[in-house]
C-alpha cells in the first residue's frame, strides 16, 4: 500500500468522523441530563440543508455553519417542547422528528430547488491549515489540515469533560441525569437544566449536519445524513457518556466509514453497498462486544416529573 | 360520580377522541404549514382526497392496495411496543422478509402454487425474524437498548437488498437493478378481479383479528400486556419471564413486518428492487400510534395512511406539492396523537380528583 493512500485514508477517517463527533459531543450532554434525543438525526439533516442555504445566499460557508447550528437548534426545541415541556414518551418524540426532520428537509429542498433537485455547488468550508502541527508526518494533515469545525469537535470535547466533571453546573446537569427528584429538591431547575442541554445537543448536530454538506460533500441531498445521527447516539454510549472517550470513538467510526478509501486502494473488490453497510455493521458490533460496559445516565429517556 | 361526569370521564378515556383529534389537528397544522410555503391547502386536500377515494378504482387498486404493508408492519409494531419493546427497525425487517421472499418466488419455479405461497410468506416471515432477533437477543444477553441497534440493522437491510438486486438475484440481462420476475405460481391472487388488490388484504384482515384476540383472550397476550406495562412487575407478582415474553414479541413483530415485505413482493411488485418500500416501516409507528396500539385501530389507520400515501401522489401531479410532505405528516399525526394523549390523561386526572 502507498503512503498515499494511508494519509488519504487518514483524512477521510477524521473528515468523516468530525460530524459523528460534534454531533455525539451535543448528545453526550443531553444524555447527561436525562433526557435521550433520538431525533438527532432530525437536527443533522437540517443543519445540512440550513447550511446549504444559507452559504448559497451569503456565499460564506462560515455563514453556513452558523445557520446549520440554528437549525439543528429550532429542531431540537421542538423535540424538547413536546419531551421536556409535555413531559410525552423520548423514543416516540424523537423517532417523530427524525421523520418530521427528514420530510420537511426534503419538502424545502424541493421548493426551492425543483422536484428533481438541482445539483447543487456550494460555498465550501476550505481547510484550514495549521502551521508546523499539519507537517507531522501521516497524522499531520489527516488531524491539522481540516475545516475549521474539526478545530472545534477537538476543543469541545476537553472544554465539556471539564464542564461535566469539574464545574458545579456540570454537577447540577449530570444530578438531572441521575436523580431529578434529588436535584429539584437541592433547588436546580430540571426542566430548565433539560430543556438547555438539548438545545445544546440539537445545535451541535446541526452544526454536524454544516459539516456534511459544506466540509465534506459540497452539495445538499435528501437524507444526506443516512443515519448518521443513529451512529452518533451509539458513539455517545460506547464513549461511556465522556466527552474525551466520545471524540475517540466518534474517530474510529470516522475510520470505519473511511475504509471504503483505504480497502479499494489496496485492490481489494468487494461489491459496494458492502462500504455503504460497513459502519453500521461495525457499530452494531461494537455496541454488541463492549466491554465493561459503562451505566447510562440513570434517569435516561425519564419523562419528569413522573407522568400522571 | 353524576352521570355527566361520568360520561366525561370515559370519553376523556376514549382512543377514538385522540385519533380523531389528531387527525384534526394534523390537517390544521398541515394545511398553515402548505399555505405557509406557497401551496394552495385546498387544492392540495382536493386533489389528495379524489386520488385516494375518488373511484372505487382509487380506493381498491390504490389505497387499499398501500394500506397492507401499512397494516402487517403497523401490527407489529403494536405487538412490539404493547410488550414495552421498541421495534424501530421494522423498515429493515421488511426489506429482509422480501429478500427472503424474493428468493423463494425465483427459486420455487416447479412448485404449485398451494405449495409456493405459503412458503414464501413463511420465509418472508422468518427473514424479518432473523432481523428482529440481533437487536432483541442484544437487549436480552447484552442489556444494548433496541431502539438504536433496531434502526442500524435497518440500514443494513436496505444495503442487502440493493447488494441482492445488483449482484447475486440481478435479473439475468444484467441491465435493471432488479430481480426477475417471481414464477406465476408464487404470485398472490387478485382479490376483487380487475383490480390490483390481492389477496395479502384478507391476510392482513386476519392477522389483526387474531392478534386482537391474542391479546384480549389468551394467556400469553395477557403476560404480553402485563410485562408492557411493567416488566419488574409482571416478573415479581405475576411469576412471569418477562425476557421470553419481549424474546416472542419482538421476534414476531419482526415476522409480521417481513410479512408486509414478502406481501408485497408475491402481491404487487412480483420482483425486488431498490426502494422496494417507501418508508413504511417507520409509517408503522405512526400507524400503530394512531390506532392506540389496538390492532383492530390498526385496519382503520392503516387505510388512512394508505390513503395519504395514494393522496400524496395525486397532490404531487396535481397540486405540485411534493409528495415528501406526506413523511412531513407522519411525523404530525405522532406529535398529535402525543400531545392529545398527555391533555388527555391531565383531564382524566382532573375529572378523577374533583
Amino acid at each position: 500500500m502507498s503512503d498515499a493512500a494511508l494519509v488519504l485514508f487518514l483524512e477521510a477517517s477524521v473528515r468523516l468522523g468530525v460530524p459523528l463527533a460534534l454531533a455525539a459531543l451535543g448528545e453526550a450532554i443531553t444524555e447527561r441530563s436525562g433526557v435521550i434525543n433520538i431525533g438527532l438525526e432530525g437536527s443533522l439533516i437540517a443543519g445540512a440543508l440550513g447550511g446549504a442555504l444559507a452559504s448559497l445566499a451569503l456565499g460564506s460557508g462560515e455563514a453556513g455553519v452558523l445557520a446549520g447550528a440554528g437549525a439543528g437548534l429550532v429542531v431540537a426545541l421542538v423535540f424538547a417542547a413536546f419531551s421536556v415541556g409535555l413531559g410525552t414518551d423520548q423514543i416516540i418524540t424523537g423517532t417523530a422528528i427524525t421523520l418530521g426532520g427528514l420530510g420537511f428537509t426534503g419538502a424545502v429542498y424541493q421548493a426551492s430547488f425543483g422536484a428533481g433537485g438541482a445539483a447543487l455547488t456550494l460555498p465550501t468550508l476550505p481547510a484550514l491549515r495549521i502551521p508546523v502541527l499539519a507537517d507531522i508526518p501521516w497524522i499531520g494533515t489527516a488531524l491539522f489540515a481540516q475545516a475549521p469545525t474539526a478545530y472545534l469537535a477537538y476543543l469541545l470535547a476537553p472544554a465539556l469533560w471539564y464542564f461535566l466533571f469539574r464545574t458545579p453546573w456540570g454537577l447540577e446537569l449530570r444530578a438531572c441525569g441521575e436523580h431529578p427528584d434529588a436535584a429539584r429538591a437541592a433547588g436546580v431547575r430540571v426542566l430548565r437544566v433539560r430543556l438547555a442541554a438539548t438545545l445544546f445537543g440539537g445545535a451541535l448536530a446541526g452544526l454536524a449536519g454544516a459539516h456534511l454538506a459544506l466540509a465534506h460533500a459540497g452539495t445538499f441531498a435528501e437524507n444526506m445524513s443516512a443515519g448518521r445521527g443513529f451512529i452518533a447516539i451509539a458513539v455517545v454510549a460506547l464513549g461511556r457518556w465522556n466527552p474525551m472517550l466520545v471524540l475517540i470513538a466518534a474517530l474510529f467510526f470516522g475510520a470505519a466509514a473511511a475504509l471504503q478509501f483505504l480497502l479499494q486502494a489496496v485492490g481489494l473488490d468487494l461489491p459496494y453497498q458492502f462500504f455503504l453497510a460497513l459502519p453500521y455493521v461495525v457499530t452494531l458490533a461494537a455496541l454488541a462486544g463492549r466491554v465493561g460496559r459503562a451505566r447510562a445516565p440513570a434517569a435516561l429517556a425519564l419523562p419528569w416529573p413522573k407522568p400522571s | 360520580m353524576p352521570d355527566a361526569r361520568r360520561s366525561l370521564a370515559r370519553w376523556a378515556r376514549s382512543p377514538v377522541v385522540v385519533a380523531a383529534g389528531a387527525v384534526a389537528l394534523t390537517a390544521g397544522v398541515a394545511g398553515v404549514l402548505l399555505a405557509l410555503g406557497g401551496y394552495d391547502p385546498w387544492a392540495a386536500a382536493s386533489a389528495a382526497a379524489v386520488g385516494a377515494f375518488g373511484s372505487p378504482e382509487a380506493v381498491l387498486s390504490i389505497t387499499a392496495v398501500r394500506a397492507v404493508p401499512l397494516v402487517l408492519t403497523g401490527l407489529g409494531v403494536t405487538l412490539a411496543f404493547r410488550a414495552g419493546t421498541w421495534n424501530i427497525g421494522a423498515e429493515g425487517q421488511l426489506y429482509a422478509g422480501a429478500v427472503a421472499g424474493v428468493w423463494v418466488g425465483l427459486v420455487g419455479g416447479g412448485l404449485p402454487g398451494w405449495v409456493l405461497v405459503p412458503v414464501l410468506l413463511g420465509a418472508a416471515c422468518v427473514g424479518g425474524a432473523l432481523w428482529a432477533s440481533v437487536p432483541i437477543l442484544m437487549k436480552l444477553r447484552l442489556g444494548v437498548s433496541e431502539v438504536i441497534t433496531s434502526l442500524l440493522m435497518s440500514f443494513v437491510a436496505i444495503n442487502l437488498a440493493a447488494y441482492m438486486v445488483h449482484g447475486p438475484l440481478q435479473e439475468p440481462r444484467g441491465v435493471f437493478p432488479q430481480t426477475a420476475p417471481i414464477a406465476e405460481a408464487a404470485r398472490l391472487p387478485a382479490l376483487v378481479p380487475g383490480t390490483r388488490l390481492h389477496v395479502g388484504a384478507l391476510i392482513a384482515l386476519a392477522l389483526a383479528a387474531a392478534l386482537w384476540w391474542f391479546l384480549r383472550e389468551t394467556r400469553f397476550g395477557f403476560q404480553v400486556r402485563a410485562v408492557g406495562a411493567s416488566r419488574t412487575a409482571a416478573a415479581v407478582a405475576g411469576r412471569i419471564d418477562a425476557d421470553r415474553v419481549m424474546l416472542f414479541a419482538f421476534l414476531t413483530s419482526g415476522a409480521l413486518a417481513g410479512l408486509a415485505g414478502g406481501v408485497q413482493v408475491a402481491g404487487v411488485t412480483y420482483a425486488l428492487y431498490e426502494g422496494l418500500s417507501p418508508g413504511w416501516g417507520y409509517t408503522a409507528i405512526a400507524v400503530a400510534l394512531l390506532a392506540g396500539l389496538h390492532p383492530l385501530g390498526v385496519l382503520v389507520t392503516g387505510l388512512l395512511f394508505g390513503a395519504l400515501d395514494a393522496g400524496a401522489a395525486a397532490m404531487q401531479r396535481e397540486a405540485a406539492v411534493p409528495a415528501v410532505w406526506a413523511t412531513a405528516v407522519q411525523a404530525l399525526v405522532i406529535l398529535a396523537v402525543l400531545a392529545l394523549g398527555r391533555a388527555q390523561r391531565h383531564l382524566r386526572a382532573e375529572v378523577v380528583r374533583v
